[in-house]
């Protein structure tokens, strides 16, 4: 850490200068980056401030410190705009999801990735292909389904919908790694007299915990975020509304009352901010995961 | 396997099929009656300067957002997996935040933040005396469309960053110890090694950013609506009004008029898609592990 040379450490002398450039460098590059970083999460700032002062005053002055907090305001927020139970709404898809599509995708891309069998090539290329087809391309015909289904309005018919999307890269990925582990694995499993399934759950599966981390991640922050899909299959059922659409409805009906607004704004964000920040490590790398493989 | 065909199959495959099927309907989607008119829903579309305007702008999206968010996410990424920046982590999680965050939650923070009437971005501007009157970023039709990309840049600008940075850090490091052995500074270090070990990344990379660049709709829908005057309006947005007859309700639902739309949307991403054959190839040999198996 020290820039000072000291005699002691004359083998490096050579490397000394350098080492002493680049920890400047460092810092000068800190310097540089640190305010276009807090003006890069301003807009979170700005809401947090905002939640807490009156409507009059958040447009009063720039200044982020309310001059005295409102509390009432998360109070109107939790019950106006129900962010609790859209909040729980939110959670349950999520995680339902999440798990569904780990399932559904590991064991697609375990088949694919293990065992070569006739039109291989064709499932491989029709999931490819779905790649490039747009969101709002297939929403009307999903609506259809769900609701022949008798899943209109019911969360299940969110989960299923936000499930059953090729998750093309997905597959690739539990595919890719499951090609690589070794024929031995599998072979001595079965000759200790387990069964196909038994050698996925037991065998494979765990093995395969990195791609799943990566999975869960990637498909987390993409229903988290999903919209179109919650907001078509609960136009009818206010309750049923995830975090997302029931932000945007909540904003059609009080349009006037911004400081409730970013208090339910605060609300839906904290928690996610708060899991990404501990999890932190796990988001990145479970992200780079994608690009590695 | 079955289960996730099944799935795949019926929310994937069934409804690209059912949507050709339903593109030849005349079909307001909350009655039964459906009236089969061929291909007049087609002829339609390609007389409808809306379709032609969203088609237009999704691709005006695309080619914006995608270069700059990549240049940007690739400059940060180098800048960051520098090993004697102590403070990288916590840039790193800065930059990843809005990512995290919900689309439609930022879309509604986002229309405060660029408010005409004192939004702090305006009070800014003001207090800088850079402008005069407040500037309606979102309600104006000339600088609509370019906040919405620029507000999509911020949101999504961590994904790339992280994939960069992942990219960077299979570099080897004593590469670059060589290099600086052989005294080559740091743009010839960039120009020469970190780049060329980039680009096979860079594929899966851009192929990745740009099958999320084309899914703005929770953003677009909750920023602006698509509007004003439909300047927003992209071609999920478009889908989304026509067939369900838009945020206000005001149209009558078109579901067989909206799956034509989709239709011709999606078969030329398909077709520019399988154009960059090189990109297709690439994909390849991002699966090539597996393929040499069978």
């Amino acid at each position: 850490m020290t820039a000072l040379p000291t005699p002691i450490a004359r083998p490096r002398a050579n490397r000394q200068p350098w080492l002493r450039g680049s920890t400047i460098r460092a810092l000068i590059t800190s310097a540089i980056l640190l305010p276009i970083c807090i003006l890069w999460i301003y807009p979170f700032l700005w809401m947090v401030s905002a939640s807490l002062k009156t409507n009059m005053e958040i447009f009063g002055g720039l200044g982020l410190i309310p001059q005295a907090p409102q509390w009432q305001n998360y109070l109107r927020a939790w019950e106006q705009a129900r962010v609790g139970q859209y909040f729980m709404n939110s959670v349950y898809v999520t995680v339902s999801s999440v798990i569904l599509v780990v399932f559904c995708t590991s064991m697609i891309g375990y088949v694919l990735g293990r065992y070569a069998f006739p039109g291989k090539r064709i499932v491989f290329g029709l999931f490819v292909a779905t790649v490039f087809i747009p969101a709002g391309y297939t929403i009307i015909p999903v609506f259809e389904m769900v609701n022949r289904l008798g899943l209109g309005d019911t969360l299940w018919g969110v989960i299923l919908a936000q499930s059953g999307g090729a998750h093309v890269l997905y597959i690739l990925l539990f595919a890719g790694y499951f090609s690589q582990l070794p024929r031995e694995l599998e072979e001595a499993a079965v000759m200790d007299g387990a069964g196909f399934v038994r050698v996925f759950a037991q065998v494979m599966l765990p093995l395969a915990t990195p791609i799943m981390a990566t999975v869960i991640i990637m498909h987390f922050i993409a229903s988290w975020n999903d919209f179109l899909l919650p907001l078509v299959l609960t136009l009818s059922r206010p309750e049923l509304r995830t975090l997302s659409v029931g932000m945007y409805s909540f904003r059609g009906e009080y349009y006037v009352d911004w400081s409730g607004m970013a208090a339910a704004a605060s609300i839906a964000l904290m928690p996610i901010i708060l899991v990404f920040l501990v999890m932190q490590r796990y988001f990145v790398e479970g992200i780079a995961g994608a690009v590695k493989q | 396997m079955a289960p996730a065909l099944i799935l795949a199959g019926m929310f994937t495959f069934y409804p690209i099929i059912s949507s050709w099927q339903y593109s030849l309907l005349q079909w307001s989607g909350f009655t039964a009656q459906k009236t089969f008119i061929g291909l007049a829903n087609y002829a339609e579309i390609i007389q409808d300067k809306y379709f032609w305007d969203a088609f237009r702008r999704a691709f005006q999206f695309m080619l914006v957002s995608m270069p700059i968010k990549l240049t940007i996410a690739l400059l940060l990424a180098i800048v960051l997996n520098n090993q004697a920046l102590k403070l990288s982590p916590v840039f790193r999680t800065m930059f990843f935040l809005p990512v995290v965050t919900t689309a439609a939650i930022v879309g509604i923070l986002m229309t405060f933040i660029f408010s005409p009437f004192n939004g702090p971005i305006n009070g800014i501007l003001r207090d800088l005396r850079l402008i005069k009157a407040p500037i309606d970023f979102l309600g104006d039709p000339r600088t609509v469309l370019w906040t919405v990309i620029g507000i999509e840049i911020w949101k999504w600008l961590g994904q790339p960053m992280i994939y960069w940075l992942a990219a960077l850090q299979t570099i080897p490091r004593e590469i670059y110890e060589a290099a600086k052995v052989d005294g080559a500074g740091w743009w010839p270090q960039l120009r020469h090694i970190t780049i060329p070990m980039l680009v096979p990344f860079a594929i899966v990379i851009m192929l990745i950013t740009a099958v999320g660049t084309l899914h703005v709709f929770p953003l677009v829908q909750t920023l602006t609506g698509g509007g004003p005057f439909f300047a927003t309006e992209v071609m999920e947005i478009y889908i989304y009004r026509t067939a369900f007859g838009g945020a206000t309700g005001m149209a009558t639902p078109r579901l067989g008029y909206a799956s034509a739309a989709g239709v011709v949307f999606g078969i030329t991403i398909m077709a520019l898609a399988l154009l960059q054959a090189v990109g297709v190839r690439r994909l390849r040999d991002f699966r090539s592990g597996f393929s040499s198996n069978n």
